[in-house]
């Protein structure tokens, strides 16, 4: 496989993949990768053919109204809410992913503010809490490599919901939600550490865990583990980051 | 010229401010000749002089390594800064190298005082991305629910330990760590580890629990409650304990709720909020327990919300024992359950013969079977969740990300440590020094959980 040119998603041919056509609508497919071989015999003496795999990595797509349970009564208080500030949920909200007994939302960023601000102030849904943000890294998912996740608690309905935000790895920067939710001044502040993303607005965006110097974002992709081979009774332990891998 | 050139001619030049220097015919010897006390520029007139004093990271009393950094007037702490940073281990990141089953012995080191809710949380959140929440064995969760209460117990005790060390109370101290070896007794007997158990797996528990080890648990628990009683005697209507934590580490609830602080401190604001009641996992909702709360809003109050909830997990944790039928402790889908059981064998601990002999000799499959799951491991649909759990010190959450692979693409922990310690300047400024000791103890950060 490392003698191939690296393969996208729309070049792997899986553009046909990638659409699901059903009665309501075309609904487009997460895709955020591919992955490649099965058993992660890449160097060569497989002949199995598994080696030669090209599959596309699909997160769980949109889903469309109902979404079940209470999930569309907090929707809908959601769309009034946000139609209180002027702003359709349309606009404000890329799409609602309802996976595993969970909501997420997917909102743009240029209006994550307002929506966290619906989130914790409208009485039906009183999100009191945010959770911190964790971040995710996609090298592949070209535009949207890096996402923020926030998960909400509200203590007074019990109910959860998650929020997503992207943002292209060109351009790293997504608001920041700390006059909003103060409990998030230092998970952002971690998150920027690890991920690179910029949370504008943010009181004192600086680094949490690494050193103050450090160069890089440990937890993106595209940066390595590190570790050293061990030798063990005369052969050598590649370190985690080298092993063969099964895809 | 080089780098070394440049510091050496700068040397010659003008005199080092820090050191004397003079030459010999081994090369340059240089003398410290003491501080720079005589270079720093007297504040001008009108400035009021600024005492900023680094408490830790390697001090007695700040719980580990934390790095308090106060600006003081006189006694008084005007500003309150944490510096953590100095116990990430980046766990997360390797995770993202290893089979999901592996990142268990990852978890159960980061908040090291409580191992067994690091663990099941994330055992929780890969149950649900693999949508087999309903098919863990009920004996799997009765026996994750008693390790977890025993757990509470064993991690409160040594709030209560360091607690009472920081602030002089040595008694307490000794008494902590003495009846938290009992539970640590336990630990090891049922996993085979003190700490950092690696005990609950994906799909269940490690290893069952033999009746033998159920009725030494029971003969336990009254000596642990014997005892509890014997430290809360010396404390509770402690003079000198309340006049050190009456009325200190105030935190009302509004303050709680911006915060996103869990747990002890949010209960001491009286708000009976329990995950373990509210959204209950691993068969909660079918114990009887109270939740803790106090009105007080200040370190005192958190105290006695910990010394409650240990005697409310021995409750728990009888009421597990009863419930304990025999059963599978691992998922039956043999796809995802851990192929091997454990004995002990005369050189230590290791799978056991029946299952050796059963791969060695009897069933080709059955070595095919056991090499896959444990060398590849299983694959876990693509997705996210969030599950979180009660942990002693408030909601531990594990964000849990899977493309598809048999290893975790992403795993965040939201640990209560971590977000709590938010709430130290909040706590401290405008109050003593010594009172910044009190309020940090009874945040009881776990450095390990904070910087993982």
């Amino acid at each position: 496989m490392t003698d191939q040119t690296p393969v996208t998603p729309a070049e792997a041919g899986l553009e046909v993949a990638a659409h699901v056509t059903t009665p309501a609508r075309t609904i487009e497919l997460e895709v955020v990768g591919v992955r490649h071989g099965a058993f992660g015999a890449e160097d060569g003496g497989d002949t199995s053919g598994f080696g030669g795999l090209v599959a596309p990595i699909v997160m769980p797509g949109p889903t469309l109204p109902p979404y079940g349970d209470w999930f569309d009564d907090a929707a809908e208080e959601i769309a009034l809410a946000l139609a209180d500030h002027g702003l359709p949920m349309t606009t404000a909200v890329e799409k609602v992913v309802v996976y595993r007994g969970e909501i997420t939302f997917v909102v743009r960023r240029e209006h994550l503010l307002t929506f966290v601000t619906a989130l914790r102030d409208e009485p039906a849904l009183r999100f009191e809490m945010c959770m911190g943000v964790s971040g995710v890294h996609f090298p592949d998912d070209r535009g949207r490599e890096l996402h923020a996740v926030y998960p909400f608690l509200s203590i007074t309905h019990n109910r959860r919901v998650r929020v997503e935000v992207t943002c292209p790895d060109n351009d790293r920067h997504i608001p920041s939600i700390v006059s909003v939710y103060p409990a998030n001044d230092w998970h952002e502040r971690e998150t920027y550490d690890f991920f690179g993303i910029i949370f504008d607005g943010h009181p004192s965006l600086t680094r949490i865990e690494m050193p103050d110097d450090w160069l890089g974002h440990p937890q993106r992709k595209d940066y390595p583990l590190g570790g050293i081979p061990v030798e063990y009774k005369g052969a050598e332990v590649p370190p985690p980051d080298e092993r063969r891998a099964y895809s | 010229m080089s780098a070394e050139d440049v510091i050496y001619e700068a040397g010659h030049d003008d005199a080092d401010a820090y050191a004397d220097s003079y030459d010999t015919s081994d090369g340059r010897v240089f003398t410290l000749s003491g501080g720079d006390w005589d270079t720093v520029t007297p504040p001008s007139e009108g400035e009021k002089e600024r005492i900023v004093v680094n408490m830790g990271p390697q001090h007695p009393s700040t719980h580990g390594v934390l790095r308090l950094i106060l600006e003081l007037e006189g006694e008084t702490v005007t500003e309150t800064r944490c510096g953590i940073g100095y116990l990430h281990t980046g766990i997360e990141k390797n995770m993202e190298y290893r089979t999901w089953t592996q990142g268990v012995t990852f978890v159960t080191r980061m908040d090291y005082l409580s191992p067994f809710f690091n663990e099941t949380a994330y055992c929780l959140a890969v149950e649900k991305l693999l949508g087999v929440t309903e098919e863990i064995p009920d004996r799997a969760s009765t026996i994750r629910v008693m390790m977890m209460e025993l757990n509470r117990i064993s991690s409160h005790l040594v709030a209560l330990a360091t607690g009472g060390m920081e602030l002089g109370a040595l008694t307490a101290m000794i008494f902590g760590f003495r009846e938290r070896e009992l539970l640590l007794d336990i630990f090891e007997m049922v996993t085979g580890l003190r700490m950092n158990s690696a005990y609950v797996r994906p799909g269940g528990v490690a290893q069952d629990v033999t009746d033998d080890q159920i009725n030494r648990i029971r003969e336990t628990l009254p000596l642990l409650k014997k005892r509890l009683k014997d430290t809360s005697d010396l404390l509770v209507d402690n003079a000198i304990w309340m006049g050190r934590t009456v009325g200190i580490g105030y935190l009302d609830l509004a303050s709680c709720m911006a915060l996103g602080i869990t747990g002890p401190i949010l209960r001491s604001t009286g708000l009976p909020h329990d995950l373990r009641k509210s959204q209950p996992y691993c068969g909660y909702e079918n114990y009887e327990f109270e939740v803790q709360t106090t009105d007080t809003c200040d370190v005192y109050g958190r105290f006695l919300i910990r010394i409650g909830e240990m005697h409310e997990s021995i409750k728990i944790v009888e009421q597990a024992l009863d419930r304990l039928r025999p059963g599978p402790v691992m998922i039956e889908d043999k796809k995802i359950g851990w192929p091997a059981r454990l004995s002990i064998g005369s050189d230590g601990q290791g799978n056991s013969p029946e299952h050796i002999k059963e791969i060695m000799t009897e069933s080709m499959e059955a070595l095919i079977h056991h090499f896959k799951l444990v060398t590849e491991g299983f694959r876990v649909p693509a997705g996210q969740v969030y599950a979180a759990i009660e942990s002693p010190r408030g909601e531990l959450g594990a964000h849990v990300v899977s493309t598809g692979g048999t290893r975790p693409y992403r795993v965040h922990f939201r640990d209560p440590s971590f977000n709590n310690l938010q709430s130290t300047a909040a706590m401290c400024d405008g109050s003593m020094v010594s009172d910044v000791i009190a309020a940090v103890a009874s945040i009881d950060p776990v450095m390990g959980g904070v910087d993982r």
